[in-house]
């Protein structure tokens, strides 16, 4: 099973990498950009039965390691479709 | 005093750390390797600079979850004292062994430079022979050496007077030009509760010795050194 791993600074963090590429955008002529802010794409392959079995794993992953929590916030994607929706389902 | 100087892939540090506790303060030392546990040889722990794993993920993340950071945890809950300096500082935060996180420089560069420190408190093991006030210059070596903590960890940590050194300028004003990477408050060292665990951004191994420009980092090694008392316990607090 696959899946994705969002990692962000929290809100109200400044994003130096963020800020600098949004004036970057604005000198390629981006004038349009209001927010910019950089984050991590984490694609994790798991062995497990079943979503929520999955789930639970790199939400453990993610507090062990993945993530910093003083600075961090994640979201985890499973990233087949029919594993979207049974850990839909199974919420 | 009996030293141990950690050494994970990626640590650069190391040998300086190693050649000014040996040579130039005649100590016995140990290197100690990242998969090693046992630590109870020691009287201090040295986590020195460098990439520890390669920085990968975030710098000092790995290295904080590694075999020897596992024992250090038991080995300052015995009192151990433990100094972690720019990579050894953003792996004891990661550990958790330390509070807050070491960010991006504000300024986006990796700098290299000489900075001056002002000492914000000489009740640890590591500034007891320093005064409140006294200026230190050491080097800083880093691309993510920015402290940031939440509110209510800086309220703790002015409360508990555990910020030890804060970026200042040569006269002792903390201003933004003094700040070489927008750290919190200005802040480039703290300690644990105990005091016994310090983590700062600067290199005082870089500052041990005339030629290499100045001495001062010389300074809390040799407060270290008094701190440990004739019968083999540490000065407390």
């Amino acid at each position: 099973m696959r899946a994705r791993v969002l990692v962000r600074l929290k809100p109200g963090i400044l994003d130096v990498q963020g800020s600098a590429i949004a004036r970057a955008l604005g000198g390629l002529g981006f004038d349009d950009v209001r927010d910019l802010r950089v984050g991590k794409v984490i694609e994790v392959e798991i062995a497990a039965a079943d979503a929520d079995r999955a789930r639970a794993r790199i939400d453990e992953m993610c507090k062990k390691l993945l993530a910093n929590p003083v600075i961090e916030d994640y979201t985890i994607e499973l990233e087949r479709a029919d594993d979207l929706a049974a850990a839909r389902g199974g919420r | 005093m009996r030293f141990g100087v950690v050494v994970f892939p990626g640590t650069w540090s190391d040998c300086d750390f190693h050649y000014v506790i040996s040579e130039v303060l005649h100590q016995p030392v140990k290197y100690v390797w990242h998969r090693d546990r046992s630590l109870g040889e020691f009287d201090c722990l040295v986590l020195p600079g460098g990439f520890a794993y390669g920085d990968y993920l975030r710098a000092g993340a790995v290295a904080g979850r590694s075999p020897v950071v596992d024992a250090v945890r038991e080995f300052t809950a015995r009192g151990g004292l433990v100094l972690g300096s720019c990579n050894g500082f953003q792996i004891l935060c990661e550990a958790g062994l330390l509070p807050g996180a070491l960010m991006r420089n504000e300024c986006l560069q990796y700098r290299c430079q000489s900075t001056q420190l002002r000492v914000e408190n000489v009740d640890t093991p590591f500034t007891r022979g320093l005064h409140a006030g006294q200026i230190l210059t050491m080097p800083i070596s880093h691309g993510e050496g920015k402290y940031h903590a939440d509110p209510e960890t800086l309220k703790l940590l002015k409360q508990r007077k555990r910020v030890v050194f804060r970026y200042a300028t040569a006269d002792g004003r903390l201003t933004r030009d003094a700040n070489p990477n927008g750290s919190l408050d200005n802040i480039a060292g703290i300690v644990n509760d105990e005091g016994t665990v310090l983590g700062m951004m600067p290199h005082p191994e870089r500052a041990a010795e005339t030629a290499m420009g100045g001495t001062d980092g010389l300074l809390l090694f040799k407060s270290l050194l008094g701190s440990l008392v004739e019968d083999g316990t540490f000065l407390k607090r």
